[in-house]
């Protein structure tokens, strides 16, 4: 294979796993919106305290990391609920700039919460997978990357069932669709709000665990939060499809960017890229690709 | 979601993350106002940078009574490492009579470089800033010492030819730098520029965006072309990651070097072993061994005064911003000799700042012999005559491992006297001439 074609595989399996783990943090913001038709900005900060959370006892407190794993896992359901409970309950009913001017908030809490109460400074995540890639031919595929992929389309699988076939996750949808009605027809919405939080929760640990092996952990990694807003835009904000759609398209367009346009320009495509793409789509279908398209009556 | 939803949101959090400031001078004090940046989203290099000083002055106020009893006020004022939050911390603190700044960002430096001639507040941007304002015939109120962005890069060549065998073997050889795509990540490359005509290596220059956390398909191209060596112009989280991703392509990580702002705890610590190896340039040396630390520890964390936590003290950049502020104490010190033992104005410490003259004798007296070397300024070269080192991460600790290396000072200074004139001919300045101020 010549070194140019290699080069191109190189860049796009680097893009596609890059992006389904871009599609993990996602699916923490669609199952919000989807349940709770909630817009929260602070996703990144989610990841960045599970990832404080897991790297904190593993390397402040000496816990082994299973132990880690599981404190963040209960720390961010934990909180889920209780921000559920506390914040956004009584913000149910209000402009939805309301929750958003919340979510914006929190997320400068947490940025301070993170350093202040648990450790400053940047910490190791380590997890107990080789650092050497696989080679797959000229293509060599970073293990931390694979386990993300994994888990990432773990997750969007488990959570589509949920969704789609289960009674709870048909009950979460209806809630999503119309509050009124679904009160109406017996379901109670705020026990659902708080199952959604939830949910974000488990994936933001999960994401903040992978996420935090591959950047370490500090606040930078809230940072990983911004590349939701492409991928949500494209994929659609209320489906998981489209978080998998949407995370694999910013993924390859990064790469391709980087890898092609960069070095002619002197850097800077490859992070706008992606924003270009969210534009577009906003111009040309803003529901995005797999987003429902709503239809008001005026 | 909408575009006004978006705009409204991005507007409350501007307004929110304003800058802080705080209290009042007393009578026969010195202030130094103290631009850091402990939140956003390079925090983890503006804690230490701003728990060194204020330990350093901590310590000249409580062990010395300040600079021969003169104290020395300091006041936070957080910049998120933002150039606009930046100036406007300057502004709000200048009312304060400030004698000096220290930036600590290169692009508040830019910003403020305008501005101190008329406020007459001297510029201090320690191994950072422009470097062009090392020309001190132009621009007599900044100083850049203990050395420049451009000298260090021609260290870091010097150093290449020394592990090469030799300056003649640089020919072919591929260099690559991997920069942070700011003014700040592009200030070595007119200089590698230059000396890879000269010396005839060949020179791969590629950007990486802020924040620069996702760089694979970069260090992609750095495998494909396969240089012999790499050196990195990084800034907060952009370091860990190259770090880890030159250690994820199997380079080998004894000829990857950082610039000296990325060799710091927190650029080698997230990526573990496979750091192993990784080099960065150095103007002085990392660890808690000096007798400073000592007189810190004493006049300062035993009395519960201390800012950082007590493990942290001797990490790279606590050292560097001890050594910053050691700089700026000794040129008051200096003044003092010539005005006298009392607050000092900017022009009286400019003076100061212009004919430093830091021997071994007296960093040593400072508790600081090893740590870096002497350093002597001049009306001219506000850059002083620095010299590099280069470190390397064991995996547990930095350790210097070559001798204090002098930059090509031939090559660079040259091009920082052209580039002198062009800066200051935007700004309008007149050039002085230093033999009638000696």
């Amino acid at each position: 294979m010549s070194d140019d074609l290699s080069f191109f595989f190189l860049l796009m399996s680097n893009g596609l796993l890059i992006g389904l783990m871009y599609s993990l943090i996602a699916l923490g913001f669609v199952l919000v919106y989807k349940a709770t038709d909630a817009i929260n900005f602070a996703q990144g900060e989610f990841v960045m305290i599970a990832g404080f959370v897991t790297a904190g006892a593993l390397m402040v407190w000496g816990a082994p990391l299973w132990v880690a794993v599981a404190l963040a896992l209960v720390s961010l359901v934990a909180f889920g609920f209780v921000l559920e409970r506390v914040m956004l309950r009584r913000l149910i009913g209000r402009p939805v700039i309301a929750v958003v001017m919340a979510t914006i908030g929190l997320a400068a809490i947490l940025r301070g919460v993170g350093p202040f109460v648990i450790f400053s400074g940047t910490k190791p995540l380590p997890l107990p997978i080789r650092d050497e890639p696989f080679m797959l031919g000229p293509i060599f595929i970073p293990p931390i990357q694979l386990l993300g992929a994994g888990v990432s389309l773990a997750f969007l699988a488990g959570f589509g069932w949920f969704f789609l076939k289960s009674r709870k996750g048909i009950a979460m949808r209806a809630v999503a669709d119309n509050q009124q009605v679904a009160m109406a027809m017996g379901i109670d919405v705020e026990r659902y709000f708080g199952v959604a939080w939830a949910m974000t929760g488990v994936v933001s640990a999960l994401g903040g665990i992978l996420w935090g092996n591959l950047l370490g952990v500090d606040v930078n990694l809230a940072l990983v939060g911004f590349k939701v807003f492409p991928v949500v835009i494209l994929g659609g904000l209320d489906s998981i499809p489209g978080a998998i759609i949407g995370g694999l398209i910013v993924g390859v367009v990064e790469n391709i960017a980087a890898g092609y346009v960069d070095p002619y320009v002197g850097g800077g495509t490859k992070d706008f890229a992606p924003y270009v793409l969210m534009i577009l789509a906003l111009m040309i279908r803003p529901y995005g690709i797999f987003g429902k398209r709503i239809i008001e009556r005026v | 979601m909408n575009a006004r939803t978006l705009l409204t949101m991005a507007l409350a959090a501007a307004v929110a993350a304003g800058p802080a400031v705080t209290t009042a001078l007393a009578a026969g004090e010195m202030f130094v106002p103290l631009l850091v940046y402990r939140t956003g989203p390079y925090a983890p290099n503006g804690i230490p940078l701003a728990n060194g000083f204020n330990d350093y002055f901590n310590l000249i106020n409580d062990r010395d009574g300040g600079v021969n009893g003169v104290r020395i006020a300091f006041e936070e004022c957080e910049t998120q490492y933002d150039t606009k939050q930046g100036v406007e911390c300057y502004e709000r603190l200048k009312g304060r009579s400030p004698v000096l700044v220290n930036p600590f960002s290169t692009g508040i430096t830019y910003q403020l470089i305008p501005k101190a001639p008329g406020d007459k507040i001297v510029v201090h941007s320690s191994g950072y800033g422009m470097t062009a304002s090392a020309d001190g015939r132009w621009f007599p109120w900044v100083f850049n010492f203990p050395m420049t962005y451009w000298s260090q890069a021609s260290a870091f060549v010097k150093y290449v030819a020394q592990q090469e065998g030799g300056t003649d073997k640089l020919k072919g050889k591929k260099i690559v730098h991997v920069y942070h795509n700011s003014p700040y990540g592009k200030e070595a490359n007119p200089t590698l520029e230059t000396l890879a005509r000269d010396l005839g290596f060949e020179l791969t220059l590629l950007a990486v965006d802020h924040p620069g956390q996702e760089q694979k398909a970069t260090w992609l191209q750095v495998r494909r072309l396969n240089p012999a060596w790499i050196y990195v112009s990084g800034w907060g989280v952009m370091n860990q990651v190259a770090v880890k991703e030159a250690a994820a392509i199997g380079f080998p990580m004894d000829h990857v070097v950082g610039n000296w702002w990325t060799g710091t705890e927190a650029d080698v610590v997230p990526a573990g072993e496979g750091a192993k190896g990784y080099k960065s340039m150095t103007f002085h040396a990392p660890g808690h061994g000096f007798k400073v630390h000592q007189d810190i520890f004493k006049h300062v964390y035993d009395k519960g005064k201390g800012a950082a936590k007590r493990e942290d003290v001797g990490e790279v950049l606590y050292n560097r911003s001890i050594i910053n502020a050691m700089l700026d104490t000794e040129a008051m010190r200096l003044a003092m000799t010539r005005f006298g033992n009392k607050p000092l104005t900017g022009e009286q410490l400019r003076w100061g700042m212009e004919n430093l003259n830091v021997t071994e004798k007296r960093l040593e007296e400072l508790g600081m012999k090893g740590m870096l070397r002497p350093l002597r300024m001049t009306c001219e070269n506000h850059e002083g005559n620095g010299t590099a080192a280069v470190q390397q991460w064991d995996g547990k600790k930095w350790t210097i491992i070559s001798d204090w290396i002098e930059p090509m000072r031939d090559v660079v200074r040259p091009k920082l006297e052209a580039a002198a004139v062009e800066e200051a001919k935007k700004l309008g300045y007149v050039m002085r001439d230093c033999a009638k101020e000696k």
